[in-house]
């Protein structure tokens, strides 16, 4: 009997102890941040900007935060852009987000809908911020769930060489202008072409970044009223002017498929003249091709047009959990990044313009086309109507998709531009 | 399980009815399943719990994103069959993992069959056994990163088949609407081969030695040795493959993804990447799992025969 009950009792045990840490375990990874013993908050703070930063940089920022901060630590999870993105959609969805979380601006619309993300405005109130200094704010209902930390402008990227041996002497700046450049460029011989346009639908911010920034170089909008007005005769005379590109052969070939990096290695490669690109990459350009002149300038705009102009940009944002028991502590660490002279050091790192209106980045050590782009930057207004826009990615892509059917002639303009009008309709209320 | 429990049967005749019997036998047969535990934890945990999780999910609307879901019936596989970028994903799947797998039998008993030849020597055989194997060996990024580079309308290809006088001007190879779903084919056989070379290769060298020499002594020649010994002792382990390949193509993801992302114009879209879209871009993580089970349904008539032909043999 006392066998056959131990055994009994040993194997019960044993496949229990296997339950409870299989379980532990599949539990334990739900735990954002906590507090530890000794009452220190630790928050966990996912995001690609370490990734991206130069190595240990981004730590010191952390580390001059938590010396500061004794009672507050930061557990840094950071990660490639789109492997952070899948794993905030998830966490989002299961609202197990980290406490802090870095964002793009075209994912807000969608978190803050899910109640992932928390209204910082009420926590601005609550800390007495004063969001006076911030150069901008993502709202959605006029309540503020990310804060842009650094932005980071997507100017024109001119080979100069390229031009030269075109023979074009003067830096496009209007539509007309760059046209006659690109037409010039691609008759050069080889495989060089005028311009390159990544329309890869697996991520298409190249309708963002390379279509709709003509748009908004020459003050246009894609939005009347926060609702589609891709209709309207500024939408489509941008789509023309893109086709009329395509049409005169000077894009660079494999548009279709082609990503953001096929774009800036084609250009760093000299197969292609002009590019409108993130002023990020600046230094990886510099790398690659040491020898490579070039220059930034504005994205051209309508002949005869005079307004101020549009600059698309992309941000590293940050906000807040909804479900973190630290959201006082989380803010306290939002405003660490947006005071001025961490958001200018981080800034200066990032290669990016700060969140921060006061905020002045040091272009001492860095390349002069930053400052280029800075006042470039300054003279015009930062442009990106697809931040805040709910599933702002399926709004490329569908209207990506439209844009290959007129570039490949399956379309003509005015039908593309119904249906995207109508697609974005349905997800635009 | 048989065998650990047979050597007890005889011990209650010889024992003395006791209170003590009916656990005994309890313990007997908990036992087994106390030792499954750890497995039988994981597959609910891993298996079980996602894939109830998800056929639920493709019953109602506004899961996930939003917290009071409502039962929708059926109303989102309505959705996704009616919808013709799916129906488009599904035809691009038959074609994509059709040729895909009769390209790799093909490719792999071809080159088994080199491997296997008495023509070749031992040290040429081992070159291109490593040549033969190297796609194997790349991950799945970096036969995309790789694919791209050779494919670019400025790349080696198209570089080569210039030179050689059969282009006459590049080829988009993954942006052409007409050429994109075959390239990406093509780069999945050539990633793929390797499997079926190696399955294969040992299937070849379990053939015995004395059906060649019957074979030979009817008169049989090298094609009739082939049809008549070769394939047929081979059918088993072709079959399995083929069934498998089709399975293990038709979850393909992250090759085309990273290759065109389904496009240009949707024609490489398959149902990896339909749901993936529906889930990751427009956050309509319903109609994706509607697509997900669809695709578990028909994963499921596939796996049903490789188990069927598993318990025939």
């Amino acid at each position: 009997m006392a066998v056959g009950v131990t055994r009994l009792k040993r194997v019960i045990g044993a496949a229990a102890a296997v339950t409870v840490a299989f379980g532990a375990a599949a539990c334990g990874s739900d735990d954002a941040g906590g507090t530890d013993a000794g009452g220190a908050v630790t928050l966990e703070f996912a995001q690609w900007w370490g990734a991206e930063l130069p190595a240990g940089e981004f730590d010191k920022i952390i580390n001059d935060f938590t010396a500061q901060n004794p009672n507050i630590k930061i557990k840094l999870l950071s990660a490639p852009y789109a492997s952070t993105k899948q794993q905030l959609v998830t966490g989002a969805a299961s609202k197990t987000l980290p406490d802090v979380v870095g964002l793009d601006g075209a994912w807000v619309s969608d978190f803050a809908k899910q109640g992932a993300i928390t209204n910082m405005s009420e926590l601005m109130t609550e800390a007495k911020y004063d969001p006076a200094e911030l150069a901008s704010q993502v709202q959605i209902e006029n309540k503020t769930y990310m804060i842009p930390v650094v932005n980071f402008v997507y100017p024109l990227f001119v080979n100069k060489d390229l031009l030269t041996k075109a023979g074009v002497d003067k830096t496009p700046a209007t539509r007309s202008e760059f046209l006659d450049a690109a037409k010039k460029i691609s008759a050069s011989g080889g495989d060089v072409k005028g311009w390159a346009l990544p329309l890869d639908t697996a991520v298409p911010n190249g309708i963002q970044n390379d279509v709709m920034s003509w748009l908004w170089a020459s003050g246009g909008s894609m939005l009347q009223d926060g609702k589609p007005n891709l209709q309207s005769a500024p939408v489509k005379s941008t789509v023309e002017y893109v086709k009329s590109l395509n049409d005169a052969g000077v894009i660079a070939p494999g548009a279709l498929t082609m990503k953001e990096q096929d774009k800036v290695e084609k250009f760093t490669n000299g197969q292609v003249g002009m590019m409108i690109d993130s002023l990020a990459h600046i230094n990886l350009i510099k790398e690659n091709a040491p020898n490579l002149k070039f220059e930034v300038a504005a994205v051209p705009a309508e002949d005869g047009y005079t307004g101020k102009r549009g600059i698309p940009y992309a941000s590293w944002g940050i906000g807040i959990s909804d479900s973190t028991e630290h959201k006082a502590e989380a803010f306290k660490f939002v405003s660490y990044l947006m005071s001025k002279d961490t958001n200018a050091k981080l800034s200066t790192i990032a290669n990016g313009f700060p969140g921060n209106k006061n905020a002045q980045p040091d272009f001492s050590t860095s390349d002069p086309l930053f400052k280029t782009a800075f006042d470039i930057y300054q003279q015009g207004y930062p442009a990106n109507e697809f931040v805040g826009l709910p599933k702002s990615e399926d709004l490329m892509r569908s209207f990506d998709e439209q844009l290959q059917l007129v570039l490949t002639g399956k379309a003509s303009v005015d039908d593309a531009l119904a249906k995207s009008q109508e697609s974005w309709s349905s997800v635009i209320e | 399980m048989t065998s650990t429990t047979a050597p007890d049967t005889t011990a209650p005749t010889q024992e003395p009815v006791t209170p003590d019997r009916p656990r005994t036998t309890l313990t007997r047969r908990l036992s087994p399943f106390g030792y499954l535990s750890p497995t039988i934890v994981l597959i609910v945990v891993l298996m079980v719990i996602p894939i109830v999780m998800v056929i639920s999910y493709s019953f109602r609307d506004n899961v996930i994103v939003q917290e009071n879901s409502v039962f929708a019936g059926l109303a989102n596989y309505t959705t996704v069959l009616t919808d013709p970028n799916f129906l488009a994903a599904l035809k691009n799947t038959a074609i994509f993992i059709t040729v895909s797998t009769v390209a790799h039998l093909i490719l792999g008993l071809a080159f088994a069959m080199m491997l296997n030849t008495q023509l070749l020597g031992g040290v040429t055989k081992a070159i291109f056994r490593i040549v033969y194997i190297l796609p194997w060996l790349f991950t799945i990024a970096v036969i995309a990163v790789i694919w791209r580079l050779l494919l670019d309308p400025s790349g080696v290809v198209n570089y080569v088949l210039q030179t050689l006088g059969l282009l006459q001007e590049g080829v988009n190879w993954l942006s052409d609407p007409g050429k994109a779903l075959w390239a990406v084919t093509f780069v999945n056989i050539w990633s793929g081969y390797p499997f079926f070379m190696i399955s294969l290769l040992a299937g070849l060298q379990g053939i015995p030695n004395d059906l060649y020499e019957a074979a030979a002594v009817d008169g049989a020649n090298p094609v009739q040795r082939f049809l008549n010994v070769t394939l047929p002792q081979l059918r088993p382990v072709i079959i399995s493959m083929a069934v498998l390949d089709l399975i293990w193509t038709s979850q393909q993801f992250a090759l085309i993804w990273m290759l065109t992302g389904g496009g240009p114009l949707n024609v490489t879209e398959v149902l990896s990447t339909f749901t993936y879209k529906q889930a990751f871009s427009e956050y309509e993580f319903a109609t994706a799992s509607a697509a997900a089970v669809i695709v578990l349904l028909l994963t499921m008539v596939l796996a049903f025969f490789y188990v069927r032909l598993q318990k025939e043999r």
